[in-house]
């Protein structure tokens, strides 16, 4: 994400990077960035939690336009309920969790592949 | 003390016997686009990395895949879905997309008036490719040219 940014700013579009892996937003360098000390998959906040997902993109929003100094990072004050999580996202040791690296389209559910033929989104042959 | 996600995914596949992930590591300062405008009075882009499309739109493969979505802006949470290569991560994504796709929490700060508006699309992409020179020529450019097109005045862009 840190690429892109970088390449929309370069273009004259400013640009707010929210991400919840800190070292890889450090590495990266996006213009403005803001960091939310959350599991990955929750940037923009708690499922099913409205009040907590309003605060963290309006707390990004708000940095975007008043951030100041090119590659500084906001860590945003919102907190997980607990530390169970962090065990594992930061495990030395374990099994490969990525999915095979296949070339045809991964539906989420079945219907969405003939959802995508009907629209002529997918093309079979 | 936050996760230290390179030190630990570089670890865990040298443990399993394959070529270590190069991470992109910054060797020059940003560049910098000021803001102009108020939150209130901008037109807002999104990006997200999450692997988001929408009903209707073909899902993305898992080999470095730099394609994008355009999503229309008033798509229900019950129409977006999600593919991802690091698909373990979006479990509660699939049951309440707000947590990487914030297509619903920006509609309701628009409604609050934080927001100006949303560009009438917003934008998705799968994340997980290891080809930096392919972000850099196929995914940012696609990026840049769906964005102008919509004439937004800055975009949040949300990492998964």
């Amino acid at each position: 994400m840190s690429l892109i940014a970088r390449h929309l700013e370069a273009h004259h579009i400013p640009t707010l990077v929210l991400g919840s892996a800190r070292d890889i937003l450090l590495a990266g360098q996006p213009p403005r960035a803001c960091f939310v000390d959350y599991p990955l998959g929750h940037a923009t906040g708690k499922p099913f939690d409205r009040a907590d997902q309003a605060d963290i993109v309006r707390a990004s929003l708000e940095a975007l336009v008043t951030s100041a100094t090119p590659g500084a990072l906001q860590s945003l004050p919102n907190r997980w309920a607990d530390d169970v999580w962090r065990t594992q996202a930061g495990a030395i040791t374990g099994q490969d969790t990525r999915q095979p690296r296949d070339e045809s389209p991964q539906f989420q559910l079945p219907g969405d592949r003939a959802a995508a033929l009907a629209s002529g989104a997918l093309r079979v042959g | 003390m936050a996760v230290q996600y390179m030190q630990a995914i570089a670890a865990r596949y040298l443990s399993l016997g394959y070529t270590p992930y190069r991470w992109f590591s910054a060797q020059t300062p940003p560049p910098w686009s000021p803001v102009t405008k108020p939150l209130a009075e901008m037109t807002l882009g999104m990006l997200s990395t999450s692997g988001a499309y929408a009903l209707g739109q073909c899902a993305y493969h898992y080999k470095d895949d730099t394609s994008i979505r355009e999503i229309a802006s008033d798509t229900p949470d019950a129409a977006l879905r999600f593919s991802h290569i690091t698909e373990n991560y979006l479990v509660d994504a699939r049951l309440d997309p707000s947590c990487v796709f914030p297509l619903e929490t920006l509609r309701r700060l628009v409604r609050a008036g934080v927001v100006g508006r949303l560009a009438s699309h917003v934008l998705s992409c799968m994340g997980g490719v290891y080809s930096q020179r392919r972000v850099r020529e196929e995914v940012a450019p696609a990026v840049l040219t769906a964005f102008q097109r919509r004439h937004i005045d800055a975009a949040l862009l949300v990492a998964m």
